[in-house]
């Protein structure tokens, strides 16, 4: 269908155009002409840029002074670093950039080697009805919120009437609170997790199992390899430079726990556990109004965050020859 | 694949071991929905354990929860804001984004690398939460709907990938309309938009249910009851352990709870689930274009 539309508009312009081509208009006016009206709406979108991502940038200057609201962010008194050194020395400092970085490398390690053999299965999978069933299923619950999966894992694991809970009872252990429990709840993000974006992390590797050249397998065919050896000599060589990347891109958001699933399972007695960079970042900022500090430690994540983010980006150039941007 | 030649013992194995996992992963997925879909239609006089409720036959499903959750005013009204932000928001999002993404996959652009630049900084840093919060309370967009989708409407990452499925198009088609002496305009209007419909689909599906879910943003700027959209509904009614007086209103003495807080999320995942067949076709093509040109 697009290729009918592109050969017919291909074919309507060459028509219209062969008797114009030699026909010159002078360079300046003609670049005006062509580029003003698309500069002219993309100026609503410049200006938006300009007011809802610079002007944050321009506002977190307040990490560098003692905020008072009334005064605004130009006229607040400088504090130098206090902010910083407040948060650097204090207990938890550690704890949160533990639990941050614990959480993204955990999920790293469950959801990708899961994504992995998903795409794997399904690639290899002969029964059509059973691939797309799984292929429909496990890309859904990427589009449910984390509000959605809350109610989710409250069906599953509530002391009193979840379903894994019953399971427990039923084989004669004593219900577990997981929600409230500090050794359940790492495991608890991290697999919930993984649930919900194994089967749409799946998606680019299969993506890559489809360009492998077919001609490979037949040639293993006929030397008689098994359908293991395929795998392991022939399929999983042929997708570990995507394997890579993916790896790579992931440690360019380390600092991103993932503040929306934190926010929505932890509770007080799991905070020790639970806090992140960006929850803690809430709570100090929105809720306890201590805009300098929590300005201060979003800054301290905004810049690793970047050179994190430029350091994967030039591993993926080195392997690929292009980066994201 | 090659055809079906005859399978050796290990292949077969093989093709079990696949199957196999399959079935459980499949397993994996559906027990949790259906553990809240069976929750949700919980009847009040259940007498049993979870795990026994979600084996009860449908003809003991009782609808008590939904009934009441669609005869109240606050859910009736949050799913209107919702849809409200959905709506606005898609179109915001893809007012803003296509006229950025062409500008930066017009090759020869007067002012392109400056353009790239400007609009490759804010990805890379991100200066939080607070100085966005300034912002926006700032803008006097506090109880305004635009707070919930604006401060997201233009993702540097969606623009990317327009851009590059731009470039994707071949380029002849561009040249001849450019050599005819069209401005870069009307080559998008007449040109690149029509062939654009799989990306627009897919970045604005993107855009929309990142809208829909976004339940951070209503926290912080909307205080407004009657503004709240769905997610912050579904937060109050899950978090509250039944002393809520919008869970006892409306639950009096018709269905457990429990049910409502899972008819609640059911509901409230309605329109990702009839839009997700969509979604699928568009997305996983997107997305695939999305991850190759990297």
């Amino acid at each position: 269908m697009i290729e009918e539309i592109m050969t017919a508009t291909i074919k309507g312009l060459s028509d219209k155009g062969s008797g114009m081509i030699l026909r010159r208009v002078p360079a300046q006016g003609r670049w005006f002409r062509r580029f003003a009206p698309v500069y002219l709406l993309a100026s609503v979108s410049l200006a938006y840029f300009f007011i809802f991502k610079y002007i944050p940038i321009w506002n977190a200057q307040i990490a560098f002074r003692d905020f008072q609201a009334l005064e605004g962010v130009w006229k607040s008194p400088w504090t130098g670093l206090a902010n910083f050194r407040e948060f650097v020395s204090s207990y938890y400092f550690t704890e949160l950039l533990r639990n941050t970085v614990f959480y993204s490398i955990g999920k790293m390690l469950f959801s990708i080697p899961a994504a992995i053999f998903l795409a794997l299965a399904i690639y290899e999978c002969r029964i059509l009805v059973l691939r797309k069933s799984v292929q429909t299923l496990a890309y859904l619950p990427h589009f449910l919120s984390w509000v959605i999966m809350y109610a989710i894992l409250l069906s599953l694991l509530s002391p009193s009437n979840g379903v894994v809970n019953d399971v427990i009872k039923l084989l004669g252990g004593q219900p577990v609170s997981f929600m409230t429990d500090t050794n359940a709840f790492p495991w608890i993000v991290i697999l919930s997790d993984t649930w919900k974006e194994m089967g749409w992390s799946a998606i680019i590797f299969l993506a890559a199992l489809m360009g492998i050249d077919p001609t490979l397998f037949e040639a293993a065919m006929v030397e008689g390899a098994s359908a293991w050896q395929r795998v392991r000599f022939i399929t999983l060589p042929s997708i570990s430079p995507v394997i890579v990347i993916v790896f790579l891109l992931r440690i360019g958001t380390i600092l991103d726990a993932g503040f929306n699933q934190i926010f929505m399972l932890y509770s007080l007695p799991v905070y020790s556990v639970a806090d992140i960079i960006d929850t803690w970042i809430y709570r100090q900022g929105i809720l306890e109004f201590r805009f300098g500090l929590a300005t201060a430690v979003g800054l301290f994540k905004g810049v690793f965050g970047m050179i994190l983010l430029l350091i994967s980006n030039r591993l993926i150039k080195k392997r690929t020859g292009s980066g994201l941007y | 694949m090659a055809g079906t030649v005859r399978l050796s013992k290990s292949d077969k194995g093989f093709y079990l071991f696949i199957n196999i996992s399959l079935v459980c992963t499949l397993c994996i997925l559906i027990i949790p929905i259906w553990s809240t879909i069976t929750l949700s239609f919980r009847p009040n006089d259940f007498i049993g354990t979870a795990l026994e409720g979600m084996f009860l036959p449908p003809w003991q499903w009782s609808t008590a929860a939904y009934r009441s959750l669609l005869g109240h005013r606050s859910f009736l009204l949050s799913a209107v804001n919702s849809f409200k932000i959905f709506f606005e928001g898609v179109a915001a999002a893809l007012f803003l984004t296509v006229p950025l993404a062409y500008l930066l996959s017009v090759k020869n652009l007067p002012g392109r690398g400056f353009l790239y630049i400007f609009v490759i900084i804010p990805y890379l840093f991100n200066p939080g939460l607070v100085p966005n919060y300034l912002l926006v309370t700032r803008l006097g967009l506090v109880d305004k709907l635009a707070a919930v989708f604006l401060p997201g409407a233009v993702s540097v990452y969606n623009t990317l990938i327009m851009k590059s499925f731009f470039e994707s198009l071949p380029e002849d088609l561009k040249e001849s309309a450019r050599i005819d002496g069209a401005s870069e305009l009307a080559i998008l209007i007449k040109i690149i938009l029509p062939l654009s419909k799989p990306i627009l689909m897919t970045i604005g599906l993107y855009y929309g249910v990142h809208f829909w879910n976004d339940f951070f943003n209503a926290m912080l700027y909307i205080n407004s009851s009657k503004l709240q959209p769905l997610p912050i509904l579904l937060r109050n009614i899950l978090i509250a352990s039944g002393m809520n007086e919008y869970v006892e209103a409306s639950a009096f003495g018709e269905a457990p709870i429990q049910a409502i807080k899972a008819a609640s999320v059911f509901l409230a995942a309605i329109p990702m689930l009839v839009a997700y067949p969509f979604i699928q076709k568009y997305f996983v093509k997107g997305t695939m274009l999305g991850s190759m040109k990297g």
